[in-house]
Protein backbone atom coordinates (compact mmCIF):
# COMPACT_ATOMS: atom_id res chain seq x y z
CA UNK A 1 0.00 0.00 0.00
CA UNK A 2 2.62 2.30 1.11
CA UNK A 3 4.32 1.81 -2.67
CA UNK A 4 1.80 2.84 -3.95
CA UNK A 5 1.37 5.98 -1.83
CA UNK A 6 4.81 6.38 -2.63
CA UNK A 7 4.92 6.31 -6.50
CA UNK A 8 1.50 8.04 -7.07
CA UNK A 9 3.35 10.92 -4.88
CA UNK A 10 6.39 11.19 -7.87
CA UNK A 11 4.78 13.43 -10.62
CA UNK A 12 6.76 13.14 -13.71
CA UNK A 13 5.97 16.97 -14.61
CA UNK A 14 8.34 17.92 -11.65
CA UNK A 15 11.13 16.05 -12.94
CA UNK A 16 10.87 17.21 -16.55
CA UNK A 17 10.74 20.75 -14.70
CA UNK A 18 14.04 20.47 -12.74
CA UNK A 19 16.05 19.02 -15.15
CA UNK A 20 17.13 22.40 -17.06
CA UNK A 21 18.49 23.72 -13.65
CA UNK A 22 20.54 20.39 -12.82
CA UNK A 23 21.53 20.50 -16.69
CA UNK A 24 22.68 24.07 -15.88
CA UNK A 25 24.65 23.25 -12.69
CA UNK A 26 26.27 20.25 -14.58
CA UNK A 27 27.61 22.12 -16.85
CA UNK A 28 29.20 24.79 -14.08
CA UNK A 29 29.98 21.83 -12.24
CA UNK A 30 31.72 19.98 -15.93
CA UNK A 31 33.70 23.15 -16.14
CA UNK A 32 35.67 22.39 -12.81
CA UNK A 33 35.38 18.93 -13.02
CA UNK A 34 38.05 19.74 -16.39
CA UNK A 35 40.26 21.43 -13.86
CA UNK A 36 40.24 17.78 -12.52
CA UNK A 37 40.59 16.35 -15.29
CA UNK A 38 44.22 18.60 -15.72
CA UNK A 39 45.30 17.17 -12.52
CA UNK A 40 44.13 13.74 -12.08
CA UNK A 41 44.51 12.31 -15.79
CA UNK A 42 47.15 14.56 -17.48
CA UNK A 43 49.80 15.25 -14.45
CA UNK A 44 48.97 11.88 -12.50
CA UNK A 45 47.84 13.78 -9.10
CA UNK A 46 44.90 13.99 -7.00
CA UNK A 47 44.77 17.46 -6.20
CA UNK A 48 42.89 18.24 -2.93
CA UNK A 49 43.20 22.02 -3.31
CA UNK A 50 39.82 22.63 -5.59
CA UNK A 51 37.34 22.04 -2.91
CA UNK A 52 39.01 25.05 -1.64
CA UNK A 53 39.63 27.24 -4.84
CA UNK A 54 36.35 26.53 -5.86
CA UNK A 55 34.96 28.70 -2.79
CA UNK A 56 37.57 31.25 -3.30
CA UNK A 57 36.31 31.40 -7.57
CA UNK A 58 33.00 31.81 -5.72
CA UNK A 59 33.74 34.90 -3.29
CA UNK A 60 36.21 36.51 -4.69
CA UNK A 61 33.51 37.10 -8.16
CA UNK A 62 30.38 38.07 -5.76
CA UNK A 63 32.80 40.75 -3.59
CA UNK A 64 34.08 42.31 -6.63
CA UNK A 65 31.06 42.28 -8.41
CA UNK A 66 28.91 43.47 -5.43
CA UNK A 67 32.09 46.37 -5.20
CA UNK A 68 30.85 47.53 -8.62
CA UNK A 69 33.11 45.43 -11.19
CA UNK A 70 31.80 44.19 -14.36
CA UNK A 71 30.48 40.38 -14.07
CA UNK A 72 33.20 38.82 -16.33
CA UNK A 73 36.30 41.33 -15.17
CA UNK A 74 35.59 39.59 -11.83
CA UNK A 75 35.33 36.03 -12.68
CA UNK A 76 38.93 36.96 -14.63
CA UNK A 77 40.06 38.49 -10.94
CA UNK A 78 38.61 35.06 -9.70
CA UNK A 79 40.48 33.10 -12.40
CA UNK A 80 43.82 34.84 -11.24
CA UNK A 81 43.15 33.64 -7.48
CA UNK A 82 42.62 30.23 -8.53
CA UNK A 83 45.77 30.57 -10.23
CA UNK A 84 47.47 31.78 -7.20
CA UNK A 85 45.79 28.62 -4.73
CA UNK A 86 47.17 26.36 -7.56
CA UNK A 87 50.40 28.04 -7.59
CA UNK A 88 50.99 27.52 -3.72
CA UNK A 89 50.40 23.68 -3.96
CA UNK A 90 52.79 23.84 -6.63
CA UNK A 91 55.46 25.01 -4.92
CA UNK A 92 54.80 22.82 -1.55
CA UNK A 93 54.96 20.10 -3.40
CA UNK A 94 58.15 21.06 -5.40
CA UNK A 95 60.12 23.70 -3.99
CA UNK A 96 59.42 22.10 -0.31
CA UNK A 97 59.30 18.26 -0.92
CA UNK A 98 55.65 17.77 0.34
CA UNK A 99 53.80 14.85 -1.03
CA UNK A 100 51.26 16.34 -3.94
CA UNK A 101 48.02 15.03 -2.22
CA UNK A 102 49.23 16.61 1.28
CA UNK A 103 50.17 20.18 -0.28
CA UNK A 104 46.73 20.46 -1.82
CA UNK A 105 45.43 19.39 1.07
CA UNK A 106 47.37 22.14 3.75
CA UNK A 107 46.43 24.99 0.88
CA UNK A 108 42.95 23.45 1.32
CA UNK A 109 42.79 24.32 4.60
CA UNK A 110 44.34 28.10 4.11
CA UNK A 111 41.79 29.10 2.17
CA UNK A 112 38.77 28.21 4.69
CA UNK A 113 39.90 31.12 6.57
CA UNK A 114 41.56 33.01 3.78
CA UNK A 115 38.11 32.63 2.13
CA UNK A 116 35.85 33.90 5.04
CA UNK A 117 38.42 36.93 4.73
CA UNK A 118 37.27 37.52 1.60
CA UNK A 119 33.48 37.57 1.92
CA UNK A 120 33.64 39.24 5.16
CA UNK A 121 37.11 41.58 5.56
CA UNK A 122 39.35 41.27 8.68
CA UNK A 123 36.21 39.70 10.74
CA UNK A 124 35.23 36.99 7.41
CA UNK A 125 32.02 35.54 6.54
CA UNK A 126 30.77 32.79 6.01
CA UNK A 127 28.39 33.74 2.68
CA UNK A 128 27.57 36.74 0.64
CA UNK A 129 24.71 36.78 -1.36
CA UNK A 130 24.15 38.99 -4.52
CA UNK A 131 21.04 39.58 -6.31
CA UNK A 132 20.55 39.34 -9.81
CA UNK A 133 18.31 41.92 -9.93
CA UNK A 134 20.34 44.39 -8.88
CA UNK A 135 23.69 43.26 -10.94
CA UNK A 136 24.49 42.35 -14.51
CA UNK A 137 25.52 38.79 -13.64
CA UNK A 138 26.60 36.39 -16.61
CA UNK A 139 23.87 33.57 -15.72
CA UNK A 140 21.45 32.73 -12.71
CA UNK A 141 18.87 30.44 -12.04
CA UNK A 142 15.96 32.65 -12.60
CA UNK A 143 16.62 32.28 -16.16
CA UNK A 144 17.83 28.65 -16.68
CA UNK A 145 17.67 28.85 -20.68
CA UNK A 146 20.05 31.40 -20.90
CA UNK A 147 22.54 29.84 -18.08
CA UNK A 148 22.41 26.73 -19.54
CA UNK A 149 23.41 28.71 -23.47
CA UNK A 150 26.06 30.92 -21.67
CA UNK A 151 27.64 28.14 -20.10
CA UNK A 152 27.27 26.10 -23.43
CA UNK A 153 29.14 29.12 -24.77
CA UNK A 154 31.73 28.96 -22.29
CA UNK A 155 32.53 25.51 -21.98
CA UNK A 156 33.15 25.50 -26.02
CA UNK A 157 35.48 28.16 -25.48
CA UNK A 158 37.25 26.64 -22.61
CA UNK A 159 37.69 23.45 -24.53
CA UNK A 160 39.00 25.39 -27.72
CA UNK A 161 41.65 26.77 -25.55
CA UNK A 162 42.19 23.77 -23.74
CA UNK A 163 42.57 21.87 -26.66
CA UNK A 164 45.27 23.91 -28.14
CA UNK A 165 46.66 24.58 -25.45
CA UNK A 166 48.19 20.93 -24.86
CA UNK A 167 48.63 20.95 -28.03
CA UNK A 168 51.01 22.99 -27.44
CA UNK A 169 55.49 22.34 -27.38
CA UNK A 170 54.36 23.05 -23.47
CA UNK A 171 51.42 21.48 -23.05
CA UNK A 172 52.79 18.17 -24.12
CA UNK A 173 55.48 18.68 -21.64
CA UNK A 174 52.80 18.98 -19.02
CA UNK A 175 50.95 15.61 -20.06
CA UNK A 176 54.75 13.67 -20.92
CA UNK A 177 55.30 14.57 -16.85
CA UNK A 178 52.42 13.16 -16.23
CA UNK A 179 53.02 10.12 -17.99
CA UNK A 180 56.41 9.43 -16.93
CA UNK A 181 58.76 11.81 -15.39
CA UNK A 182 61.88 9.94 -15.77
CA UNK A 183 61.92 10.12 -19.20
CA UNK A 184 61.12 13.78 -18.89
CA UNK A 185 63.71 14.80 -17.26
CA UNK A 186 66.09 12.85 -19.94
CA UNK A 187 64.03 14.96 -22.56
CA UNK A 188 65.28 18.07 -20.87
CA UNK A 189 61.86 18.86 -19.15
CA UNK A 190 61.56 20.82 -15.95
CA UNK A 191 59.34 18.84 -14.79
CA UNK A 192 58.94 20.63 -11.59
CA UNK A 193 57.97 23.75 -13.55
CA UNK A 194 55.36 21.46 -15.51
CA UNK A 195 53.53 20.67 -12.23
CA UNK A 196 53.59 23.99 -10.78
CA UNK A 197 51.99 25.16 -14.32
CA UNK A 198 49.51 22.05 -14.35
CA UNK A 199 47.97 22.88 -10.89
CA UNK A 200 47.89 26.34 -11.59
CA UNK A 201 45.96 25.85 -14.84
CA UNK A 202 43.90 23.12 -12.99
CA UNK A 203 43.07 25.37 -10.25
CA UNK A 204 41.94 28.85 -12.09
CA UNK A 205 39.47 26.57 -14.13
CA UNK A 206 38.18 25.50 -10.52
CA UNK A 207 37.77 29.45 -9.68
CA UNK A 208 36.34 29.83 -13.21
CA UNK A 209 33.85 26.90 -11.93
CA UNK A 210 33.15 28.70 -8.46
CA UNK A 211 32.49 32.27 -9.87
CA UNK A 212 29.55 30.72 -12.60
CA UNK A 213 28.07 28.80 -9.21
CA UNK A 214 28.17 31.80 -7.25
CA UNK A 215 26.22 33.86 -9.81
CA UNK A 216 24.11 31.00 -10.92
CA UNK A 217 22.85 30.27 -7.24
CA UNK A 218 23.03 33.95 -6.08
CA UNK A 219 25.71 33.65 -3.67
CA UNK A 220 29.20 32.59 -2.23
CA UNK A 221 28.93 30.25 0.57
CA UNK A 222 32.14 29.20 2.64
CA UNK A 223 31.19 25.31 2.02
CA UNK A 224 29.98 25.46 -1.86
CA UNK A 225 33.11 23.86 -2.67
CA UNK A 226 33.31 20.67 0.17
CA UNK A 227 33.28 17.96 -1.13
CA UNK A 228 33.81 19.17 -5.08
CA UNK A 229 37.37 16.86 -5.92
CA UNK A 230 34.72 14.03 -5.25
CA UNK A 231 32.02 15.66 -7.62
CA UNK A 232 34.63 16.35 -10.29
CA UNK A 233 36.04 12.86 -10.51
CA UNK A 234 32.54 11.30 -10.73
CA UNK A 235 32.07 14.32 -13.77
CA UNK A 236 35.36 12.91 -15.40
CA UNK A 237 34.95 9.17 -14.44
CA UNK A 238 31.03 9.67 -16.30
CA UNK A 239 32.31 11.36 -18.92
CA UNK A 240 35.48 8.47 -19.57
CA UNK A 241 33.37 5.89 -19.73
CA UNK A 242 30.80 7.58 -22.07
CA UNK A 243 33.58 8.57 -24.24
CA UNK A 244 35.05 4.91 -24.36
CA UNK A 245 31.19 3.58 -24.89
CA UNK A 246 30.35 5.83 -28.08
CA UNK A 247 34.65 5.96 -29.01
CA UNK A 248 35.94 2.68 -28.08
CA UNK A 249 39.66 4.93 -26.79
CA UNK A 250 39.87 6.04 -29.82
CA UNK A 251 38.46 9.36 -29.44
CA UNK A 252 40.75 12.79 -29.99
CA UNK A 253 41.68 15.10 -27.17
CA UNK A 254 38.66 17.61 -27.39
CA UNK A 255 36.22 15.03 -27.57
CA UNK A 256 37.43 13.76 -24.37
CA UNK A 257 37.22 17.16 -23.21
CA UNK A 258 33.70 17.36 -24.05
CA UNK A 259 32.73 14.50 -22.63
CA UNK A 260 33.52 15.69 -18.95
CA UNK A 261 31.82 18.26 -18.71
CA UNK A 262 29.01 15.96 -20.58
CA UNK A 263 29.63 13.91 -17.87
CA UNK A 264 29.07 16.79 -15.09
CA UNK A 265 25.91 17.51 -16.39
CA UNK A 266 25.19 13.61 -16.23
CA UNK A 267 25.71 13.88 -12.84
CA UNK A 268 23.48 16.78 -11.97
CA UNK A 269 20.48 15.01 -13.76
CA UNK A 270 20.93 11.74 -11.81
CA UNK A 271 21.12 13.66 -8.46
CA UNK A 272 18.13 15.37 -9.79
CA UNK A 273 16.23 11.90 -10.66
CA UNK A 274 17.39 10.87 -6.81
CA UNK A 275 16.64 13.91 -5.13
CA UNK A 276 12.66 13.46 -7.23
CA UNK A 277 12.65 9.98 -5.96
CA UNK A 278 12.59 11.46 -2.61
CA UNK A 279 15.42 9.70 -1.65
CA UNK A 280 17.38 11.71 1.34
CA UNK A 281 19.51 13.85 0.35
CA UNK A 282 21.46 13.48 3.65
CA UNK A 283 22.40 10.30 1.73
CA UNK A 284 23.44 11.90 -1.73
CA UNK A 285 27.09 12.49 -0.39
CA UNK A 286 27.39 8.71 0.64
CA UNK A 287 25.91 7.74 -2.92
CA UNK A 288 28.55 9.86 -5.18
CA UNK A 289 31.30 8.33 -2.92
CA UNK A 290 29.93 5.13 -3.69
CA UNK A 291 29.58 5.56 -7.47
CA UNK A 292 33.41 7.69 -7.70
CA UNK A 293 34.73 4.41 -5.78
CA UNK A 294 33.07 1.40 -8.02
CA UNK A 295 34.18 3.15 -11.15
CA UNK A 296 37.59 4.14 -10.14
CA UNK A 297 37.86 0.64 -8.89
CA UNK A 298 36.66 -0.95 -12.21
CA UNK A 299 39.97 -1.03 -14.19
CA UNK A 300 41.46 -2.42 -12.15
CA UNK A 301 38.79 -5.22 -11.21
CA UNK A 302 38.97 -5.61 -14.67
CA UNK A 303 42.79 -6.69 -14.27
CA UNK A 304 42.14 -9.11 -11.49
CA UNK A 305 39.33 -10.71 -13.57
CA UNK A 306 42.26 -11.40 -16.43
CA UNK A 307 45.01 -12.47 -14.08
CA UNK A 308 45.28 -12.79 -10.51
CA UNK A 309 47.21 -14.88 -7.62
CA UNK A 310 43.68 -16.74 -6.44
CA UNK A 311 42.64 -17.01 -9.88
CA UNK A 312 45.85 -18.92 -10.83
CA UNK A 313 45.80 -20.68 -6.72
CA UNK A 314 42.51 -22.21 -8.52
CA UNK A 315 43.70 -23.13 -11.70
CA UNK A 316 46.79 -25.08 -10.24
CA UNK A 317 44.42 -26.75 -7.63
CA UNK A 318 42.43 -27.80 -10.77
CA UNK A 319 45.49 -29.67 -12.33
CA UNK A 320 46.28 -31.52 -9.03
CA UNK A 321 42.91 -32.94 -9.25
CA UNK B 1 83.98 15.39 -25.23
CA UNK B 2 83.21 14.49 -21.87
CA UNK B 3 85.61 14.75 -19.17
CA UNK B 4 85.18 13.03 -16.16
CA UNK B 5 87.78 14.86 -13.65
CA UNK B 6 88.45 13.25 -10.21
CA UNK B 7 84.31 12.65 -9.55
CA UNK B 8 84.23 11.42 -6.20
CA UNK B 9 80.25 10.07 -4.78
CA UNK B 10 79.51 8.11 -1.53
CA UNK B 11 75.62 7.08 -0.93
CA UNK B 12 74.09 7.18 2.44
CA UNK B 13 77.12 9.32 3.77
CA UNK B 14 77.54 8.32 7.78
CA UNK B 15 74.98 5.38 7.87
CA UNK B 16 75.28 1.74 8.59
CA UNK B 17 74.16 1.85 4.46
CA UNK B 18 78.06 4.43 3.46
CA UNK B 19 78.96 3.04 -0.10
CA UNK B 20 81.52 5.05 -1.86
CA UNK B 21 80.58 4.53 -5.05
CA UNK B 22 83.03 6.56 -7.51
CA UNK B 23 86.23 7.19 -5.63
CA UNK B 24 88.60 9.73 -7.93
CA UNK B 25 87.08 8.38 -10.99
CA UNK B 26 88.77 10.02 -13.91
CA UNK B 27 87.74 9.69 -17.60
CA UNK B 28 88.56 11.38 -20.93
CA UNK B 29 86.44 10.69 -23.93
CA UNK B 30 87.52 12.24 -27.42
CA UNK B 31 84.98 13.13 -29.89
CA UNK B 32 83.77 9.98 -31.60
CA UNK B 33 84.78 7.58 -29.16
CA UNK B 34 82.22 4.80 -28.32
CA UNK B 35 83.17 2.79 -25.13
CA UNK B 36 81.70 0.08 -23.60
CA UNK B 37 81.74 -0.50 -19.72
CA UNK B 38 82.17 -3.56 -18.32
CA UNK B 39 82.33 -4.52 -14.33
CA UNK B 40 80.58 -6.48 -11.80
CA UNK B 41 77.46 -5.52 -9.32
CA UNK B 42 77.93 -2.60 -7.63
CA UNK B 43 81.34 -1.84 -9.70
CA UNK B 44 79.67 2.16 -10.14
CA UNK B 45 78.94 1.45 -13.87
CA UNK B 46 75.37 3.25 -13.93
CA UNK B 47 76.22 5.61 -10.93
CA UNK B 48 79.00 6.43 -13.33
CA UNK B 49 76.66 7.41 -16.27
CA UNK B 50 74.00 9.16 -13.75
CA UNK B 51 76.98 11.09 -12.35
CA UNK B 52 77.25 12.24 -16.12
CA UNK B 53 73.77 12.39 -16.86
CA UNK B 54 73.08 14.71 -13.64
CA UNK B 55 70.91 12.69 -11.30
CA UNK B 56 72.20 13.74 -8.50
CA UNK B 57 75.17 15.54 -7.57
CA UNK B 58 78.21 14.52 -7.07
CA UNK B 59 80.50 15.27 -4.03
CA UNK B 60 83.54 16.33 -5.62
CA UNK B 61 85.24 16.50 -9.17
CA UNK B 62 83.99 17.91 -12.33
CA UNK B 63 82.12 16.71 -15.21
CA UNK B 64 82.64 18.33 -18.64
CA UNK B 65 80.75 18.00 -21.74
CA UNK B 66 82.37 19.25 -24.93
CA UNK B 67 83.44 22.48 -23.11
CA UNK B 68 80.90 23.17 -20.78
CA UNK B 69 81.33 22.63 -17.51
CA UNK B 70 77.77 20.62 -16.08
CA UNK B 71 78.83 19.82 -12.89
CA UNK B 72 76.61 22.22 -11.14
CA UNK B 73 73.69 21.49 -13.88
CA UNK B 74 70.35 19.46 -12.82
CA UNK B 75 69.46 16.89 -15.06
CA UNK B 76 66.75 18.47 -17.64
CA UNK B 77 69.27 21.22 -18.08
CA UNK B 78 72.17 18.41 -18.81
CA UNK B 79 69.83 16.88 -21.06
CA UNK B 80 70.66 19.37 -23.82
CA UNK B 81 73.89 17.49 -24.25
CA UNK B 82 73.15 13.92 -23.64
CA UNK B 83 70.21 11.26 -24.85
CA UNK B 84 70.28 8.51 -22.86
CA UNK B 85 68.51 4.80 -23.03
CA UNK B 86 67.81 2.96 -19.65
CA UNK B 87 68.08 -0.59 -19.16
CA UNK B 88 64.19 -0.76 -18.23
CA UNK B 89 62.32 -0.43 -21.44
CA UNK B 90 59.32 1.26 -20.36
CA UNK B 91 61.42 4.64 -18.88
CA UNK B 92 62.63 6.11 -21.74
CA UNK B 93 59.15 6.57 -23.60
CA UNK B 94 55.50 8.07 -22.68
CA UNK B 95 53.07 5.52 -22.36
CA UNK B 96 50.31 7.42 -22.56
CA UNK B 97 51.41 9.74 -25.90
CA UNK B 98 51.69 8.78 -29.31
CA UNK B 99 54.35 7.82 -31.20
CA UNK B 100 54.66 10.89 -33.25
CA UNK B 101 54.41 12.71 -30.09
CA UNK B 102 57.09 11.14 -28.22
CA UNK B 103 59.45 11.80 -31.33
CA UNK B 104 58.40 15.62 -31.07
CA UNK B 105 59.28 15.38 -27.07
CA UNK B 106 62.79 14.30 -27.70
CA UNK B 107 63.28 16.34 -30.98
CA UNK B 108 62.84 19.70 -28.59
CA UNK B 109 65.60 17.73 -26.13
CA UNK B 110 67.23 20.72 -24.87
CA UNK B 111 65.00 23.68 -26.74
CA UNK B 112 62.81 26.09 -25.20
CA UNK B 113 59.15 24.81 -25.40
CA UNK B 114 56.66 27.53 -26.16
CA UNK B 115 53.30 27.52 -27.67
CA UNK B 116 53.63 26.50 -31.11
CA UNK B 117 52.46 23.07 -32.02
CA UNK B 118 53.82 20.21 -30.31
CA UNK B 119 54.37 18.62 -33.24
CA UNK B 120 54.27 20.09 -36.98
CA UNK B 121 53.06 19.06 -40.41
CA UNK B 122 57.00 18.93 -41.75
CA UNK B 123 58.37 17.11 -38.58
CA UNK B 124 55.11 14.18 -39.80
CA UNK B 125 56.94 13.60 -43.06
CA UNK B 126 60.58 13.67 -41.09
CA UNK B 127 59.77 11.32 -38.49
CA UNK B 128 57.80 8.51 -40.89
CA UNK B 129 61.41 8.27 -43.16
CA UNK B 130 63.49 7.89 -39.52
CA UNK B 131 60.83 5.30 -38.11
CA UNK B 132 61.22 3.34 -41.37
CA UNK B 133 64.96 2.85 -40.47
CA UNK B 134 63.57 0.48 -37.63
CA UNK B 135 62.00 -1.68 -39.77
CA UNK B 136 59.55 -2.39 -37.03
CA UNK B 137 56.14 -1.24 -39.18
CA UNK B 138 55.99 1.72 -36.81
CA UNK B 139 56.06 4.34 -39.62
CA UNK B 140 52.37 3.46 -40.25
CA UNK B 141 51.47 3.42 -36.59
CA UNK B 142 52.43 7.25 -35.65
CA UNK B 143 49.51 7.88 -33.73
CA UNK B 144 49.68 4.66 -31.68
CA UNK B 145 49.96 5.46 -27.96
CA UNK B 146 53.78 4.14 -27.10
CA UNK B 147 52.02 1.94 -24.52
CA UNK B 148 50.67 -0.39 -26.95
CA UNK B 149 54.22 -1.09 -28.02
CA UNK B 150 56.55 -4.20 -27.40
CA UNK B 151 59.76 -3.47 -24.93
CA UNK B 152 62.14 -4.26 -27.58
CA UNK B 153 60.02 -1.80 -30.18
CA UNK B 154 59.82 0.99 -27.20
CA UNK B 155 63.26 0.57 -26.48
CA UNK B 156 63.94 0.81 -30.07
CA UNK B 157 62.39 4.16 -30.44
CA UNK B 158 64.02 5.34 -27.51
CA UNK B 159 67.21 4.99 -28.94
CA UNK B 160 65.78 6.32 -31.98
CA UNK B 161 64.71 9.70 -29.98
CA UNK B 162 68.38 9.67 -27.84
CA UNK B 163 69.74 10.27 -31.13
CA UNK B 164 67.16 12.57 -33.21
CA UNK B 165 68.44 15.82 -32.03
CA UNK B 166 71.81 15.06 -32.09
CA UNK B 167 73.75 14.63 -28.57
CA UNK B 168 76.85 15.71 -27.68
CA UNK B 169 77.09 12.08 -25.95
CA UNK B 170 74.82 9.44 -25.80
CA UNK B 171 74.65 6.88 -22.99
CA UNK B 172 73.38 3.33 -22.97
CA UNK B 173 72.21 2.17 -19.42
CA UNK B 174 72.53 -1.71 -20.15
CA UNK B 175 69.53 -0.93 -22.55
CA UNK B 176 69.89 -4.91 -24.01
CA UNK B 177 69.47 -6.56 -20.60
CA UNK B 178 65.64 -6.71 -20.49
CA UNK B 179 65.46 -8.03 -23.93
CA UNK B 180 65.48 -11.43 -25.34
CA UNK B 181 68.27 -12.41 -26.99
CA UNK B 182 67.20 -11.84 -30.63
CA UNK B 183 65.41 -8.47 -29.91
CA UNK B 184 68.54 -7.83 -27.88
CA UNK B 185 70.52 -7.94 -31.27
CA UNK B 186 68.69 -5.99 -32.99
CA UNK B 187 68.37 -3.21 -31.07
CA UNK B 188 72.31 -3.63 -30.38
CA UNK B 189 73.13 -3.65 -34.13
CA UNK B 190 70.83 -0.57 -34.41
CA UNK B 191 72.87 1.06 -31.52
CA UNK B 192 76.13 0.40 -33.72
CA UNK B 193 74.40 2.04 -36.88
CA UNK B 194 72.60 5.42 -35.03
CA UNK B 195 76.30 5.73 -33.87
CA UNK B 196 77.91 5.08 -36.78
CA UNK B 197 76.04 7.02 -39.09
CA UNK B 198 75.69 10.03 -36.80
CA UNK B 199 79.16 10.02 -35.59
CA UNK B 200 78.46 10.30 -32.05
CA UNK B 201 80.35 10.03 -28.28
CA UNK B 202 78.96 7.18 -26.38
CA UNK B 203 79.27 5.39 -23.26
CA UNK B 204 77.76 1.57 -23.27
CA UNK B 205 77.07 -0.72 -20.06
CA UNK B 206 76.53 -3.81 -20.53
CA UNK B 207 76.85 -7.32 -18.31
CA UNK B 208 77.22 -9.00 -21.73
CA UNK B 209 81.40 -9.21 -22.07
CA UNK B 210 81.50 -10.51 -25.50
CA UNK B 211 78.77 -7.26 -26.71
CA UNK B 212 81.93 -5.52 -24.88
CA UNK B 213 84.55 -6.87 -27.03
CA UNK B 214 82.18 -6.66 -29.99
CA UNK B 215 81.60 -3.07 -29.77
CA UNK B 216 83.22 0.36 -29.70
CA UNK B 217 86.82 1.33 -30.23
CA UNK B 218 87.41 1.39 -26.43
CA UNK B 219 86.36 -0.94 -23.43
CA UNK B 220 87.25 0.22 -20.19
CA UNK B 221 86.20 -2.09 -16.70
CA UNK B 222 85.32 -1.11 -13.06
CA UNK B 223 85.48 -2.17 -10.03
CA UNK B 224 84.91 -0.63 -6.38
CA UNK B 225 84.37 2.45 -7.66
CA UNK B 226 87.38 2.65 -9.98
CA UNK B 227 88.34 2.56 -13.26
CA UNK B 228 90.41 -0.69 -13.24
CA UNK B 229 91.10 -1.42 -17.29
CA UNK B 230 91.43 0.83 -20.34
CA UNK B 231 91.60 -0.58 -23.35
CA UNK B 232 91.55 0.96 -26.90
CA UNK B 233 92.27 0.80 -30.70
CA UNK B 234 94.00 -2.44 -32.02
CA UNK B 235 94.57 -4.15 -28.28
CA UNK B 236 91.01 -4.16 -28.01
CA UNK B 237 90.04 -5.80 -31.61
CA UNK B 238 92.58 -8.68 -30.05
CA UNK B 239 90.69 -8.94 -26.76
CA UNK B 240 89.24 -12.22 -26.17
CA UNK B 241 87.11 -13.16 -23.12
CA UNK B 242 89.31 -15.31 -21.64
CA UNK B 243 91.53 -11.99 -21.99
CA UNK B 244 89.30 -9.75 -19.68
CA UNK B 245 88.89 -12.54 -17.08
CA UNK B 246 92.44 -12.94 -16.53
CA UNK B 247 93.40 -8.89 -16.44
CA UNK B 248 90.20 -8.90 -14.26
CA UNK B 249 91.97 -11.35 -11.89
CA UNK B 250 95.11 -9.39 -12.09
CA UNK B 251 93.85 -6.45 -11.35
CA UNK B 252 91.09 -7.60 -8.80
CA UNK B 253 91.81 -10.71 -6.66
CA UNK B 254 91.68 -14.22 -7.71
CA UNK B 255 90.52 -16.16 -10.57
CA UNK B 256 87.41 -17.64 -8.72
CA UNK B 257 86.16 -14.44 -7.47
CA UNK B 258 86.65 -12.54 -11.39
CA UNK B 259 83.98 -15.48 -12.41
CA UNK B 260 81.66 -15.13 -10.06
CA UNK B 261 81.10 -11.14 -9.88
CA UNK B 262 82.06 -10.38 -13.92
CA UNK B 263 79.39 -13.13 -15.18
CA UNK B 264 76.93 -12.67 -12.38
Amino acid sequence: MSIAVYFASLDPVNLFKSIPGNVAQGIVWGLMALGVFITFRLLDIADLTVDGSFTTGGAVTVILTLAGMPAFAALLIAILAGLAAGLITGLLHTKLGIPAILAGILTQFALWSVNLHIMGGWKGAANKSINPDQYTLLLSLRHVTKAILVGVVIAGVIIAVLYWYFGTEQGSAIRATGSNPAMSRAQGINIDSMKVLGLAISNAMVAMAGGLMAQYQGFADINMGRGSIVIGLAAVIIGEVLCDAFFRKGANFAVRLIFVVVGGVIYYIVVGVVLWLKLPSNDLKLFTAVVVAIFLAVPYLQKQARSSFKQAGRKGANIHA
Amino acid sequence: MLDINHVYKTFNIGTINEKRALIDLDLHLREGDFITVIGGNGAGKSTMLNAVAGVWPVDGGSIVIDGNDVTGLPEHQRAAFIGRVFQDPMMGTAPNMQIIENLALAMRRGQKRGLSWGVTKTERDQYREKLKILGLGLEDRMTSKVGLLSGGQRQALTLLMAALRKPKLLLLDEHTAALDPATAAKVLELSDRIVAENGLTAMMITHNMKDAIAHGNRLIMMNEGRIILDIEGEEKKRLTKADLLQKFADVAGTQEETDEVLLS
